[in-house]
């Protein structure tokens, strides 16, 4: 082992560039989690089971989704039901994650994908385009994972706790669909990735009606397929052979 | 609910985290997956981000928008125009949020 492996993962470069990348966008997961605190404090959820949904279950949609179901006494599996189809995306990024963390023993890998949030998964896949495992990505990974916890889970809390000092009406919380916009941006490059945005966007708002957010399911099958196509009637420009010896 | 069965809910609600954000992170061996369909994957997070965002501008409680006094509108054109002038995420956030703020705050949009 060389003296760069042998530090602690905290104090590896990557980690700090992790870090900077995710620091942009943080400030947007910071007001969106600011907002899901208020609205768990007024939803009339007692503080102590708030606070440890916020900590254990760390995904904002599923819990906005989830809540209303558990105040209401609806069916254990009911609740159950609609995080998992809420989730359903993050079935498809693990597959994406499978590639660069396959090499780690199994319980590594798992409490990778715990922490993959939406946002880790985009600048993680800009930072390393190819799928194939390298050293610098574990401190890469985990500087990102520590702002992007950080800059929910402390807002949330917040929100939790001065729910009723907060003018959620002033609309900041858009922030965090803002920052999810500039992400989405970042990724647009060619005119395949253009086509599948907008094919994903249509069928999200056509798709609406769907119960249990199924619609984020139906536009992401339409915008793959979309992409697909295009880069069937796209020549696709041969890359050179690369030589690994 | 009873405490320990929102207990038991929200202690599930985490396996689900877990279980669906290491779905194939699980397998010891790689799940067969065509090859197109790996390739496909690849509009996957843009497709994601794009199906939250839409519907978050342009609707509200599950049906479109039919007035253009919107402050959410308007704070959506701002953050592109920044993001397309200077390609920084964090000032497209920023920038968004001020015209949402005013617009509310202002003219109560």
């Amino acid at each position: 082992m060389n003296e760069l492996q042998r530090r602690p993962i905290w104090r590896h470069p990557e980690f700090a560039r992790g870090a900077r990348d995710m620091v942009g966008v943080s400030l947007g997961i910071a007001a969106w989690g600011l907002v899901t605190g208020v609205a768990m404090a007024k939803s009339g959820l007692p503080m102590s089971l708030a606070v440890l949904m916020s900590l254990l279950v760390f995904a904002g949609s599923a819990q906005l989704a989830a809540l209303p179901l558990i105040l209401s006494g609806a069916p254990i599996w009911m609740v159950w039901a609609i995080a998992l189809c809420v989730n359903l995306r993050f079935v498809i990024f693990s597959a994406q994650w499978r590639p660069y963390f396959a090499h780690l023993p199994r319980w590594k890998r798992m409490a990778h994908g715990y922490f993959t949030a939406d946002l880790n998964y985009v600048v993680f896949m800009a930072r390393f385009p190819e799928p194939r495992p390298s050293p610098e990505q574990a401190p890469y990974f985990w500087g990102g994972v520590a702002v992007n916890w950080t800059s929910w889970q402390l807002p949330t809390l917040v929100g939790l706790l001065l729910a009723d000092a907060i003018p959620t009406e002033w609309g900041f919380g858009f922030a965090g669909i803002l920052a999810l916009l500039g992400l989405m941006y970042s990724l647009l490059s060619d005119r395949a990735s253009w086509a599948a945005a907008v094919v994903a966007g249509a069928a999200a708002v056509a798709a609406a009606a769907l119960p249990l957010k199924l619609n984020v399911v139906v536009a992401i099958a339409a915008a793959v397929a979309m992409g697909l196509l295009m880069d069937h009637v796209t020549p696709v420009v041969a890359k050179p052979v690369e030589d690994n010896t | 609910m009873s405490p320990w069965e929102a207990v038991l809910a929200i202690v599930g609600l985490a396996f689900i985290t877990l279980g669906t954000r290491g779905f194939f992170l699980f397998p010891e061996r790689e799940l067969p997956m065509p090859g197109w369909l790996k390739q496909g994957l690849r509009y996957a997070p843009l497709a994601a981000l794009a199906a939250v965002v839409a519907p978050e501008v342009v609707m509200t409680q599950g049906h479109l928008i039919t007035t253009l006094k919107d402050a959410r509108l308007y704070a959506t054109l701002a953050a592109t125009g920044y993001f397309f002038w200077r390609r920084g995420i964090l000032g497209t956030i920023v920038t968004g949020t001020l015209v949402m703020v005013a617009l509310r705050t202002g003219l109560g949009w």
